[in-house]
């Protein structure tokens, strides 16, 4: 379940995205952290401790939010606008070295 | 002299600073270059939700919806008939020989300046509660953005805890938009609040706002708190624990926690500017030095809330003065800068009753327990940052060397007030400005390997 809680403005056009293998739906217009958090209570593990990492500031000051894409590449969730299709995993992929 | 067609002044920042500044600047011939890393020119207090959200400005600005609508489409006038140059999206992320070094999705570049005007704003200042490092514990600018940003609250049940005017603000809006809040958590006693009155009397309406919002969340507001500790399980916080303030202990179940004691200012890019740096006594923070004005170093200009912290409104009136102050320097017509000081010296004298209302809790930082994650980034606890004192002599950058206390990816940002407190406490100071002062570095956001490896390229 989510942790994020839609209020209003949900009648946006629906995107799709894949986590850890799962396809899910979201809205265009949605960060990376939004749509994530609409599916799951978390976007990553912390590698310092053993809680789970959510994002913190929103506005690209805390850099809490990064999350693993497919190809081994990460980004910053809360400034990255939801793109059709992306790949996103909560942990590191499998073939990292 | 070059004439004003081939200077190049830069503002860093399009907020309400940075927008006026740039204003200020295009009305004297002028064609400024306008950093921002927001996708739509706002900040973050006026901040815009991306293409194709339908709120209208009032549901999203309220009282203040006239001077954000006047903001958004001064700027947008000035973008679409290319009187300025708009580089959204994009960080500077270092400074040096009268160059920024930028960074946006295609990669790095160097970008030379004549004249910077840096307007970089301010964000949540965070007291560590145990429990913080958890998922689901958010700034209180972080649920505001994401309701105003994306329409969301970022849980079911909220418990917002901390002390300024944002605490009641945003309790109110999210109330309005039928987000369920458990408890706003005032650390600020009433007493404490009411101290603050000769200050905020400066702005009646504003103050007076405040009250009637207040008086909105009625039963679920609590002034003169202690924050316990955030309980949490593996999902997130399920409860926060605080003592009322007649010391009973209090627990309020929650999946989400927003935490903030007002603003700490945004300095990093003054920092690697050259600009110097004072304790500020009244906002409990490093502040960077200027003239009334925001004349810092020769060529470098600060305005708004990273200078300052006055609010939105102390910004564009900040911002006005900043670039008017750099048309002067130039030996170009200057805008007429007396009304503007005036209202500034105002919007202090309220912004001094704000930071005397609802002060920073400098007294819980020295008491936390020592297994409090004080650098979330990296998990570092208290009791580790302790340790360092005996060390490295109870100065913040020894601290940083020993104990990776600022060394993480926020570089200091979240943990480095608190930080302070509690080395400045353990090393016996009396005063928090002993520890010293933690040195910006740059890159001030992290840089992928690959924009480091690829050309550098340098614009004029």
């Amino acid at each position: 379940m989510g942790r994020l809680v839609r209020l209003t403005e949900t009648d946006r056009a629906p995107l799709r995205f894949v986590l850890d293998g799962a396809e899910h739906r979201a809205l265009a217009g949605d960060t990376v952290l939004s749509a994530v958090l609409s599916v799951a209570p978390a976007l990553r593990r912390s590698e310092f401790g053993p809680e789970a990492r959510a994002g913190f500031c929103l506005m690209g000051a805390c850099q809490d939010c990064w999350i693993w894409q497919e190809d081994g590449s990460r980004l910053r969730a809360c400034s990255t606008p939801l793109v059709e299709g992306m790949r996103l995993l909560s942990d590191i992929p499998g073939d990292w070295p | 002299m070059s004439g004003p067609d081939e200077l190049r002044v830069v503002v860093v920042g399009a907020g309400p600073a940075g927008i006026r500044a740039a204003e200020t600047l295009v009305a004297a011939g002028l064609k400024p270059v306008v950093i921002d890393e927001g996708e739509r020119a706002g900040g973050q207090i006026y901040r815009r939700p991306p293409q194709g959200f339908t709120r209208p400005p009032e549901t999203l600005y309220g009282s203040e919806t006239a001077k954000a609508v006047a903001l958004h489409e001064t700027f947008d006038a000035m973008a679409a008939t290319g009187r300025l140059a708009h580089h959204p999206r994009s960080s500077v992320v270092a400074i040096a020989d009268g160059r920024l070094q930028v960074l946006d999705g295609a990669g790095s570049r160097w970008i030379a300046y004549d004249r910077l005007i840096l307007a970089t704003g301010a964000m949540d200042r965070v007291m560590p509660v145990p429990g913080w490092q958890n998922a689901g514990v958010y700034g209180l600018g972080a649920m505001q953005i994401a309701l105003k940003a994306q329409g969301a609250a970022l849980g079911r049940r909220l418990v917002l805890a901390g002390s300024g005017p944002l605490l009641t603000l945003l309790a109110v809006q999210l109330l309005k938009a039928g987000a369920e809040i458990a408890a706003v958590l005032d650390t600020a006693p009433m007493r404490r609040q009411l101290r603050g009155f000769p200050g905020l009397s400066a702005r009646p309406l504003f103050a007076l706002r405040g009250l009637m919002m207040r008086r909105r969340l009625a039963g679920l507001y609590h002034a003169g708190v202690q924050l316990e500790r955030i309980e949490a399980d593996e999902r997130g916080p399920v409860a926060l624990l605080w003592r009322d303030p007649r010391g009973r202990e209090q627990r309020t179940a929650c999946d989400a926690v927003g935490l903030g004691w007002h603003l700490r200012a945004e300095t990093r890019l003054a920092d690697l500017a050259g600009c110097d740096f004072a304790y500020d006594e009244t906002w409990r923070q490093w502040l960077p030095k200027a003239d009334a004005v925001g004349r810092a170093v020769p060529g470098v200009y600060l305005a708004g809330d990273g200078l300052r912290i006055l609010g939105a409104d102390g910004a564009e009136v900040a911002g006005r003065l900043a670039a008017a102050a750099c048309l002067q320097d130039l030996g170009l017509p200057a805008p007429d800068m007396a009304g503007d000081r005036r209202r500034l010296a105002r919007l202090s004298r309220f912004a001094r009753g704000v930071a005397e209302a609802f002060p920073w809790p400098a007294e819980a930082a020295a008491g936390l327990p020592d297994e409090t994650v004080i650098c979330r980034c990296e998990g570092v606890t208290a009791g580790e940052l302790r340790k360092t004192v005996d060390f490295g002599g109870g100065e913040v950058n020894r601290a940083k060397s020993l104990g990776r206390v600022g060394m993480g990816r926020c570089q200091g940002r979240y943990c480095e007030i608190a930080a302070a407190e509690i080395v400045a406490g353990s090393a016996g100071h009396g005063c928090v400005a002993a520890a010293g002062r933690l040195r910006g570095q740059a890159p001030v956001r992290p840089v992928p390997v690959a924009a480091l490896l690829q050309d550098a390229v340098v614009e004029g």
